[in-house]
């Protein structure tokens, strides 16, 4: 280890400051309160600004890490953040929410000894400086190229796609199924985790650099693919994402206070439920609360419940805690908030009332067998381990799927047997002329930096038709 | 943002007809189709059936019972307002094709439901006939129009006040007793098409219904839909609304319309201090 090295390791990882667990479980305010400026400038002074910074290989968009971070250290945070814009144009979204342990600080060498830079809250912290500090100039824009681009759906990966191509001189008319834009980003993740106004800011953002946005708009409903090229589209990119709900399929499911975890995240975030009555849609308040699954929506569901009033909210997992998918800063405020994990358990069947209402449920212990497909062992059941569990709302987050909506009402576009559409790796072009697709809907739930890195990918491939041909 | 056109109040205004600007929704609408509706910022996402709808001028036109919250706030909306969101057409459309001889019922609000699709089997060429049900004469809807829609028309009362006294299922067993029917299309509470369905089953004539359950996004994205249709889960928002009525578990789909009842009373009775108190 040189010099150098270690001195840098003598200043510790600077944590970001939050609000306390017993506060917090009470309200829906974010809980990491954000680097002040000194904390932040002490954090980039950890980084050794590596010749071959090997935290950029586990950026899918390969961010210039130690580039933004050295403009933090010399206090140039609008040359930072712009330099991050190059590859990342959603960086408040993404330094909140992408998985770091598994991407870019996963990778970072003072990782391997201590803890990592802690890259992505220095990624928020530029990107909120400039949101509400800076000038708010718009980047500049290639002349017009008379070319109409439709997107279909506003996630991440659309927006990553609007912006490209508006900034290239292209036309771009973003179409959105919901009544706002955001797509999973403002009615599946909490406002305790990405508050919505930091998404609105990034769609008001590319309305002001000129595109057009039209919600209520159900692509293959309301206006359909063919009729889109016929209104004059010249291209179009379809990032609907993956909004289809799994459930367990076992008996009682249909039973009143079960929720997939779209329903009930939806509930809570878009059509915010939380401030009930004062806003119309109601929630069910649980005291028990039972939530399946272990990623970051299980997790999401879970803080809701907690934050909902509930006494006791369990995650349960079939797994054990190595398997979990969820982010480890998620876990770690789960646990710190009082969740309880149930791990290697699986539910058998759900309990009910006469008035069809859930008041529990059995459950089987597990074991890790041998490992399955995915490289994980595999839980199988402990024989007469059946045990039951009270709960009075339940929360279904075991993964989602393709919904066939826009696929069914397309033809040209393949998909395969899952539903997933068939996009080519390298261009993100599908099987229908002029149409590309990118994002979940491709290749199912993954994460906003993927959405976003597909969208790229697919912006390029579509510039290169859009000025020369197919 | 979408405008409201036209507006009437029916059945002693408990039921409010609105007639709404909205150009790419009546272009694609059919019938048996719904669309979803909020208010404003604060509103709640509620489906409603499209009773009719007009491509030319660029119109649809929703009848909705007040029952609670969102209700009372649409029907607070006079010509001139606007919706701040509708989206749609949702749904299956009926399928719609001549068999013969069919009977189309419709209960309370649900003749709102089953009047385009009872027009639409007689354009197809089917003998219609037509049964509408209310518990009261006062609260009989769209009489007219479903006589239009049909080749004969029966209205019933639950108390005698206007014509037969009793209820549309004691006519649907005649007509059934007398008639070749091939196919029923029943619309209403859900006990009405419970029973309803009892009946035809006795029949053995094929009957369509029209699920109300609770829904959010209406595009199959939440699953709060759900009914049990044959034993499988169905979502009714993008399966339906309309379903084989002898392969639905109707006590399931009650039992879940309840699920908000202790929310929707708070909420409505907020509603009506504020209303009453400015
Ligand atoms: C609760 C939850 C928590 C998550 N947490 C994280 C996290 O912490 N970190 C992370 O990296 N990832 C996380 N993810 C995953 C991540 O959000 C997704 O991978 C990402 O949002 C996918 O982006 P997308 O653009 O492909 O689709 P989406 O975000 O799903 O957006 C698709 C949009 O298309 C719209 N649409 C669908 N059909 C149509 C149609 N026919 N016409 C018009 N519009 C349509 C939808 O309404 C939606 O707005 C989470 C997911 C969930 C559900
Ligand atoms: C596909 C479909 C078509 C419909 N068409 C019509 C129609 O043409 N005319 C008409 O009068 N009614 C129709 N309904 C029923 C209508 O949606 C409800 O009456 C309305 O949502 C009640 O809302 P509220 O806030 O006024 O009442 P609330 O007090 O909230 O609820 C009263 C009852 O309405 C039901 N309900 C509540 N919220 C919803 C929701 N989000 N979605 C569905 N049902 C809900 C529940 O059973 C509840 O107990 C339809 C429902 C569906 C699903
Ligand atoms: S975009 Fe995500 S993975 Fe890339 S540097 Fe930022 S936080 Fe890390
Ligand atoms: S690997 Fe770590 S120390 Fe090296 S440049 Fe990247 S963030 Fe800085
Ligand atoms: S209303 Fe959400 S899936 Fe049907």
């Amino acid at each position: 280890m040189t010099e150098k090295t270690r001195k840098k390791e003598k200043i510790p990882r600077q944590a970001m400051p939050e609000q306390e667990p017993d506060v917090r479980k009470h309200n829906f305010d974010e809980v990491p309160l954000g680097y002040s400026k000194d904390l932040a400038m002490l954090e980039a002074g950890r980084c050794l600004n590596c010749k071959k910074p090997v935290c950029v290989e586990g950026c899918p968009v390969s961010v210039d890490i130690p580039g933004f971070i050295k403009l933090i250290k010399e206090d140039k945070l609008t040359e930072s953040i712009r330099l991050v814009w190059e590859k990342n144009s959603l960086p408040a979204v993404c330094g909140r929410v992408c998985p770091q342990e598994a991407q870019c600080e996963g990778l970072c060498i003072l990782g391997k000894k201590g803890d990592p830079v802690a890259i992505g809250n220095l990624e928020r912290f530029v990107a909120d400086h400039e949101r509400n500090h800076g000038a708010g100039e718009l980047p500049p824009k290639a002349a017009s190229t008379g070319k109409k681009v439709a997107i279909v759906g506003s996630g991440p990966s659309g927006l990553t796609v609007a912006g490209d191509l508006i900034a290239k001189g292209h036309e771009v008319t973003i179409f959105e199924a919901f009544h706002k834009p955001g797509g999973v980003l403002v009615y599946g993740i909490p406002e305790f985790r990405l508050p919505k106004e930091i998404v609105y800011s990034e769609v008001n953002f590319l309305e002001r650099l000129g595109a057009n946005l039209q919600c209520n708009m159900v692509i293959g409903r309301t206006v359909s693919m063919e009729e889109l090229f016929e209104e004059g589209f010249d291209a179009i990119y379809v990032g609907v994402g993956a909004g289809l709900p799994s459930f367990l399929n076992i008996p009682g499911e249909n039973l009143i206070g079960i929720y997939s975890a779209n329903e009930y995240l939806t509930r809570a975030n878009l059509m915010k439920a939380y401030l009930f009555p004062e806003y119309d849609t109601p929630i069910a308040k649980g005291k028990n609360v039972a939530v399946f699954g272990a990623g970051n929506v299980a997790m999401d569901a879970a803080r809701t419940a907690m934050r909902l009033g509930a006494d006791t909210v369990r995650v349960i997992y079939r797994r054990s805690r190595d398997e979990m998918p969820a982010r480890a800063a998620e876990l770690h405020h789960a646990e710190e908030e009082g969740i309880e994990f149930y791990l290697l358990t699986a539910p058998t069947r759900f309990i009910g009332d006469e008035d069809g209402r859930i008041t529990g449920m059995e459950c089987l212990k597990m074991e890790l067998g041998e490992p399955d497909a995915s490289g994980r062992r595999r839980p199988v059941p402990i024989e007469n381990s059946k045990f039951q569990l009270e709960c009075d709302l339940a929360v279904i987050a075991v993964g989602a799927g393709a919904n066939p909506l826009l696929t069914q009402s397309t033809k040209d576009i393949e998909t395969n047997k899952w539903g997933y559409i068939i996009a080519e790796p390298e261009t993100g072009k599908t099987t229908y002329k002029g149409v590309w697709a990118g994002g979940d809907i491709v290749s199912g739930q993954a994460t906003v930096i993927l959405a976003m890195g597909a969208g790229r990918m697919s912006s390029i491939s579509m510039h290169n038709y859009l000025t020369w041909g197919w | 943002m979408f405008e409201i056109l036209k507006r009437q109040e029916m059945a002693n205004g408990t039921v409010v007809m609105n007639e709404i600007n909205a150009p790419l929704i009546a272009k694609k609408a059919q019938p048996g189709q719904f669309v979803i509706l909020k208010a404003n910022e604060t509103g709640e996402r509620i489906p409603l059936t499209m009773a009719d709808s007009n491509p030319q001028k660029g119109t649809i036109t929703i009848i909705y019972q007040i029952v609670g919250k969102s209700t009372s706030i649409f029907k607070s909306l006079q010509v001139g307002e606007t919706f701040q969101d509708i989206i749609g057409p949702l749904g299956q459309a009926t399928h719609l094709e001549n068999v013969g001889t069919v009977v189309c019922v419709g209960g309370g609000t649900g003749v709102a439901v089953v009047h385009p699709i009872t027009r639409a089997l007689k354009e197809k060429g089917n003998n219609v006939k037509a049964i509408i049900g209310a518990r009261t004469k006062d609260l009989i809807i769209l009489e007219d129009k479903m006589k239009a829609a049909s080749h004969e028309l029966f209205v019933c009362t639950d108390d005698g006040s206007y014509g037969h006294h009793g209820f549309v299922t004691d006519i649907l067993k005649d007509i059934l007793q007398k008639e070749d029917v091939k196919l029923v299309v029943g619309i209403g509470p859900v006990p009405m098409m419970n029973f309803l369905c009892k009946v035809t089953e006795e029949f053995k004539v094929k009957t369509l219904v029209s699920l109300n359950a609770i829904m959010v996004d209406g595009t199959g994205m939440c699953g709060c839909c759900r009914v049990s249709v044959g034993g499988k889960t169905k979502f009714a928002c993008v399966d339906g609304p309309e379903f084989d009525g002898h392969e639905v578990d109707f006590k399931e789909l009650s039992q879940r319309l309840q699920a908000y009842t202790k929310e929707e009373a708070v909420a409505l009775d907020k509603y009506n201090c504020t209303c009453k108190a400015s």
